[in-house]
């Protein structure tokens, strides 16, 4: 097999790996904080790919402008989402948690299929052919452009994290539940701008993927596995984990497609997280608990 | 609980007993078949139930146990012609030993709670893409097993009309309804409910856990072989994409869930009123002339948020009250 064969899809690996990386990352950001295992996050990126696509048919919006109106969106329903439904069971068990947001999954992926119908839809952009070339390598501009929008975004989160004070004050919410409750933070008003936040990667993430990809409804219990095996091969909680768990099974899925077979692809992720959960827990970034 | 309230137990389960045995001779074919799927669902809740319900261990792969029991004596009976009967202990076997397996890894490495619950969901996608390019077991395409004449009853050879399936399954269910209630009354029940209440403290107590969790899931895996024989031999035909899904997994939990996780008659109520449900809509929205794809599974979803916001511990535990019985 030619090597630059290899090299080209190593790095479409890589780029497509940091748009699941992302949205990996809101999985984790909200994990991480309210501790809820969120059964419906790929349902929430097909959503967010629907709306780039629809913005782009009806208005002729470009994906990449589509980020603003969309996350905005995204942030003000997940937030009602988790101020409204899911505060309430941050107490219960996870069997429990899982059901509700299961149910919540189901009415998700079925609404869509009952609004777009089960056609794949795209978005048509006149970048999509265009790419760079460095010697024998060629890049796709459009999967350059989602793979930066994707750095950059998780940039911003992590600064947000690092230097505000309400980065600071979520942070310590996840660190010491009651320490946190003590000295008079709001916490439920914190759990919510967490989910929103995990919403606004979600968004952005499906905003860029809307452009590499056609969107179908049954897309959002694909997302939702591959995100769970992202964030816990990268460790759950860790924000550099998430990235480099996105491009390890980004790159994996390309080598599997290319290697053995595309439709095996998601098998060699899932190996991957067994292997991972078995011999190191908490994931590759992850800290011990 | 006093002698008053075990007799009345008695009585309603007695009097659901006797509707059970005498429906196939007021119900046509379709309802017959609603009612088995009933029981399937409720024979395999109680065996996903013995892990979750007793032990506290989070199973969302089930399907995997399904899924590898249906297989195994499905593809014994099709490449090697061997019957039902036979392939339904090899298939337990496997299944054991598979749950085994899982359980090993998982508690040796202190896996729980939602790592656990994703560590079997993996297992369950890994072997369903695997199954996908087997060639043994058709792959994609499918395993289909021969449909002979349906109107004898041919127990050697689990051949028969639908009643005889129907049967089958009600003696599985009452099967494992009494299993599982003997076994919650036994010393390992109440291992198991102590570690899913706390296992630090039952660790403590000198109770070994890790011995207890894998009898849980070994009687649980092996429950559910039975469950993926007969539905081999119920449908006849195999595929990957379905038998494994994540989805299937999800039936299989709903029902216990909605019913009442770790009480005895949850599952079967569950599987019941979720089952009615299903086919209630898809009747109604007939009747209403409303045949759009995707809005069964809406109504459905949003039933689900109503019973899971409002009745956390499952419907099973108010009802069981109000009639004054236990579990």
């Amino acid at each position: 097999m030619p090597i630059d064969l290899i090299v080209n899809v190593v790095i479409a690996g890589v780029l497509t790996g940091l748009v699941y990386g992302l949205m990996a990352l809101g999985l984790s950001v909200i994990f991480g904080v309210v501790r809820v295992v969120n059964f419906a996050h790929g349902e929430m990126m097909t959503i967010a790919m629907y709306a780039a696509v629809m913005l782009f048919a009806m208005l002729k919006l470009d994906p990449f402008l589509a980020i603003v109106p969309v996350a905005a969106a995204f942030f003000v329903l997940g937030y009602l989402l988790q101020r409204a439904l899911i505060n309430p069971f941050i107490t219960r068990p996870e069997h429990s948690q899982f059901m509700l947001l299961v149910a919540v999954a189901i009415v998700l992926v079925n609404g869509m299929l009952m609004i777009f119908g089960p056609d794949a839809r795209n978005v048509q952009t006149d970048y999509q052919l265009d790419s760079f070339a460095i010697g024998p390598i060629l890049i796709d501009a459009a999967r350059l452009y989602a793979a930066a929008t994707a750095l950059v975004t998780t940039a911003l989160l992590f600064l947000f994290f690092r230097y505000t004070l309400t980065g600071k004050a979520i942070r310590a919410c996840a660190d010491n539940y009651l320490g946190a409750k003590v000295v008079g933070l709001n916490i439920r008003h914190l759990y919510g701008l967490t989910f929103g936040l995990g919403a606004i990667c979600v968004a952005v993430a499906g905003c860029a993927m809307s452009i590499l990809l056609e969107v179908t409804p049954q897309l959002g219990p694909v997302y939702t596995l591959l995100a769970f095996v992202i964030v816990i091969v990268g460790g759950l909680g860790s924000m550099g984990g998430a990235l480099l768990g996105g491009v390890l099974i980004g790159v994996s899925e390309a080598l599997a497609g290319l290697f053995i077979a595309p439709s095996a692809k998601s098998m060699v992720s899932f190996g991957l997280l067994i292997l991972v959960l078995l011999f190191r827990p908490q994931g590759l970034l992850g800290r011990k608990s | 609980m006093n002698f008053a309230l075990h007799r009345r137990a008695t009585v309603l389960l007695a009097v659901l007993a006797a509707a059970l045995v005498a429906l196939p001779w007021v119900a046509d074919n379709y309802l017959i078949s609603v009612a088995t799927l009933i029981l399937f669902l409720a024979y395999t809740g109680q065996a996903w139930n013995v892990m979750m319900g007793f032990a506290g261990q989070l199973s969302l792969g089930h399907s995997l146990y399904v899924g590898v029991g249906a297989y195994v004596a499905g593809g014994l009976f099709f490449h090697f012609g061997l019957g039902p009967w036979a392939g339904l202990w090899i298939a337990i076997l496997v299944c054991m030993l598979l749950g085994a397996a899982i359980g090993f890894l998982a508690f040796r490495f202190g896996i729980s709670g939602v790592y656990f619950a994703l560590l079997t969901i993996a297992f369950a996608e890994f072997t369903r893409i695997g199954f996908d390019h087997i060639p043994w077991t058709g792959g994609p395409g499918g395993l289909f097993l021969k449909v002979a004449q349906r109107d004898q009853v041919d127990l050697l050879h689990f051949r028969g009309p639908p009643a005889m399936y129907y049967y089958s399954m009600l003696v599985l269910a009452a099967g494992a309804l009494a299993l599982c209630a003997a076994m919650l009354r036994s010393r390992a029940g109440y291992y198991w409910q102590a570690i899913r209440e706390d296992e630090e403290a039952a660790q403590a107590l000198g109770i070994n856990t890790f011995r207890w969790k894998m009898l849980a899931v070994i009687v649980s895996s092996a429950m559910t072989a039975v469950s993926g024989v007969f539905f081999a031999f119920y449908y006849n035909n195999l595929f990957p994409e379905q038998i494994f899904h994540i989805s299937r997994s999800i039936e299989i939990i709903l029902g216990p869930i909605i019913g009442g996780v770790g009480t005895l008659f949850g599952p079967i109520l569950g599987a019941a009123l979720l089952t009615v449900l299903s086919d209630g809509i898809t009747e109604l929205l007939a009747a209403f002339g409303w045949e759009i794809p995707g809005i069964k599974q809406v109504f459905y979803g949003v039933v689900l948020l109503g019973v899971v916001m409002f009745l956390p511990n499952g419907i099973w535990p108010p009802i069981a009250r109000r009639l004054g019985i236990g579990r």
